[in-house]
């Protein structure tokens, strides 16, 4: 019976009753509608709830759909049994446009219509079903919702923020209604009267045009489904449960939607139209909860969805091997990371961190430290790389007019052991330009000669390392030793110069020391003559 | 409490006009017109100091033998009077502004429709259910 029933409603009541009551204008038929409504709803009666335990024999169990409207239809039934039939069916189409039918907006208004005139008469007669949302017609489906949401976004990118009135007023205006009924449509939709519209305030608005479209009398005040702050609350659901279902219907394979859609009945959300949910869920606290795990599985659901396809069958394996209370239990954890494992996993497959670029080596680079290297290391006999300290006011090259190999070879090992003086590290530091690429592995050889001769004087050196010399090449080497050759001999003659003033100055000074000590002695032989006198 | 409750617009050619005694309406409307006088002798009085020194709610423009008229302007000229039944001697001044009050509010909340053309005749249910409101305690 139930399964019977629920089909019986989703798709057995629409023929019956577009055929009864689509037609029938509003004001007039109530009552012949109702009587009708009895003769044939005495089937659907049958099936309907009984949510009021009161009344009629509960021959079916009570359906989802229905629970809301319990204490209404309790009362309805104690007060006229006439009204029953028509909310219940005003409920049934109600719910089937929510329900798998995935018509457009218009196509649901012609049902809604029929139900719409049952819900009038609900709303005026049960004054407590305020709880309950009694007025179905002005609710927005899911696909309407979304529809509604795609519109706003058109104008509007930011779901968040604001359409201004001129683009509202051009908008609809679109709808071809006429201005007084669009003026009256905003000022029902526009709440805090700011001269913008919301996304809850425009979906309102939107769905106002369409029902008036459709045939609908404007309703004297904003119904409660419509307000904005049901709207909003409402909102992040249906959003989010249509990317989701997006998202799934893309990706996934039909197994996977009963996961999804129990998963929503898990969440309870009031709104799912293809699932009985008990409309109890409308509190607000309810809502935000809903609302909570709603965003956070969309929010997962949205990060699966932008991720590459093959991610999306690996999240989906891994959804169903998990239980689905720790589906919908990992979606908080996993939300509030905003990167779920899966999605972690995802990334990591989809892209390899490249490569990165090979790091320049520090030693190596031209503009730093081969300088400093050649300035702090100047014995180093070789550097890393080729380039050369710029030379520290080296003289001019001088042009190589001398080609005395021997006195070049001669030179050049006095070139390499003059650094041993402090006075010759410059010009060997100068020499090392000019030698270093072709004599490089002469100057290694050289090198360790340097600190042994140190101490003597490169005259005395000559002699000795003229014979290592000899194998040197000359024809690289004498343009480099000519130049090297009179660097040093210059400094030569200046060391010697300075030695002989240093020398003149040292005889001068011990002249006078000498000069001094007599003074002394003189001056103490005096002081001795007269000590004996003082004594006495 | 208020008999005849009308809005003028800046050019002095009424936006709203409502009265209770739907017989009488020519009265009203007659009154109305004749307190515009006083209206733009008060604003010009006030007129030569700075505009945001100038109060908005103008007081009794002048009462007859049956009524009193009230005015009120906003900053853009746009006048609302209000004629009250002298026989409500219960009525205060500052009932009588917030009355004002309400109708300027409810009147800025018109003029947030983008649908509303401003000049237009005001037709909007909101402000009319506001100033039925306003007015129910006479019938």
């Amino acid at each position: 019976m139930m399964s019977k029933t629920d089909a019986d409603i989703r798709f057995g009541n629409p023929a019956e009753l577009h055929g009864a009551k689509v037609q029938i204008p509003y004001l007039i038929t109530e009552k012949n509608t109702f009587k009708r409504m009895d003769d044939e709803d005495k089937q659907q009666e049958t099936q309907s709830p009984t949510m009021s335990p009161l009344a009629s024999p509960p021959s079916s169990p009570p359906h989802y759909q229905r629970v809301p409207l319990s204490h209404g239809y309790s009362k309805l039934r104690s007060s006229t049994e006439q009204m029953h039939p028509a909310p219940y069916e005003a409920r049934q189409p109600l719910v089937q446009p929510e329900g798998p039918s995935s018509g457009a907006p218009g196509a649901k208004p012609p049902r809604h219509q029929a139900s719409l005139i049952r819900s009038f008469s609900v709303e005026r007669e049960p004054h407590d079903n305020n709880s309950n949302y009694p007025d179905e017609p002005w609710r927005i489906t899911e696909e309407q919702r979304e529809y509604y949401v795609n519109q706003f976004r058109s104008l509007q990118p930011d779901p968040s923020s604001f359409i201004s009135g001129s683009v509202a007023k051009n908008f609809f205006t679109k709808s071809k209604l006429s201005i007084p009924e669009l003026s009256y449509i905003w000022e029902l939709s526009d709440a805090d009267c700011d001269g913008a519209l919301t996304l809850p305030e425009f979906c309102a608005a939107f769905h106002l045009i369409v029902a008036r479209k459709n045939g609908y009398p404007l309703p004297e005040g904003l119904p409660p489904t419509l307000q904005p702050e049901y709207l909003q609350a409402a909102f992040p659901k249906p959003k989010r449960e249509c990317t989701l279902f997006d998202s799934y219907s893309e990706s996934m394979p039909a197994n996977q939607q009963p996961r999804d859609l129990n998963r929503m009945e898990k969440l309870s959300i009031k709104d799912m139209a293809d699932f009985p949910v008990p409309a109890q869920d409308v509190t607000s606290d309810d809502k935000q909860e809903q609302n909570k795990t709603r965003l956070e599985q969309n929010k997962i659901r949205l990060a699966l969805k932008s991720t590459a396809d093959e991610a999306l069958p690996k999240d989906m394996s891994e959804d169903p091997a998990t239980s689905k209370d720790s589906n919908s239990l990992k979606a908080r954890p996993r939300s509030r990371s905003y990167s779920s494992t899966s999605i972690e996993e995802a990334m990591k497959r989809g892209e390899d961190p490249p490569t990165p670029p090979p790091r320049p080596q520090k030693t190596h680079s031209r503009a730093s430290s081969l300088d400093l290297n050649k300035v702090f290391q100047p014995s180093v006999p070789a550097t890393k790389s080729g380039l050369l300290p710029p030379p520290p006011a080296l003289p001019p090259r001088p042009c190589p007019s001398q080609s005395e190999q021997a006195s070049e070879a001669e030179i050049h090992p006095q070139l390499n052991r003059a650094p041993s003086q402090a006075a010759d590290s410059s010009p060997t530091k100068k020499d090392i330009p000019y030698s270093q690429p072709p004599s490089k592995p002469i100057r290694r050889k050289l090198r360790p000669e340097n600190p042994a001769p140190e101490s003597q004087e490169p005259s005395s050196t000559v002699g000795g390392a003229a014979s290592a010399v000899t194998g040197k090449p000359h024809t690289a080497v004498q343009k480099q030793s000519s130049k090297q050759k009179k660097a040093i001999q210059t400094a030569i003659r200046k060391n010697k110069e300075a030695n002989a003033v240093l020398a003149r100055l040292n005889s001068e000074l011990q002249q006078q020391l000498k000069e001094v000590h007599q003074e002394r002695i003189a001056l103490e032989n005096q002081l001795e003559q007269l000590r004996p006198v003082t004594v006495l | 409490m208020a008999v005849c409750v009308a809005v003028i617009a800046k050019e002095n050619y009424p936006l709203y006009i409502r009265s209770i005694p739907t017989e009488n309406e020519l009265k009203f409307h007659y009154m109305v017109h004749t307190s515009l006088d006083v209206v733009d002798e008060k604003i010009s009085a006030m007129g030569k100091a700075l505009v945001d020194q100038r109060e908005l709610y103008l007081g009794l423009l002048y009462p007859t033998e049956d009524y009193k008229v009230y005015g009120y302007v906003t900053n853009s000229k746009v006048k609302f009077v209000m004629v009250v039944d002298s026989s409500n001697t219960a009525l205060r001044d500052n009932e009588i502004r917030s009355m004002f009050r309400k109708l300027h509010n409810s009147y800025t909340d018109v003029m947030c429709n983008p649908f509303y053309n401003p000049g237009d005749h005001i037709q909007s249910r909101a402000f009319d259910s506001m100033v039925t409101s306003m007015m129910i305690q006479v019938c």
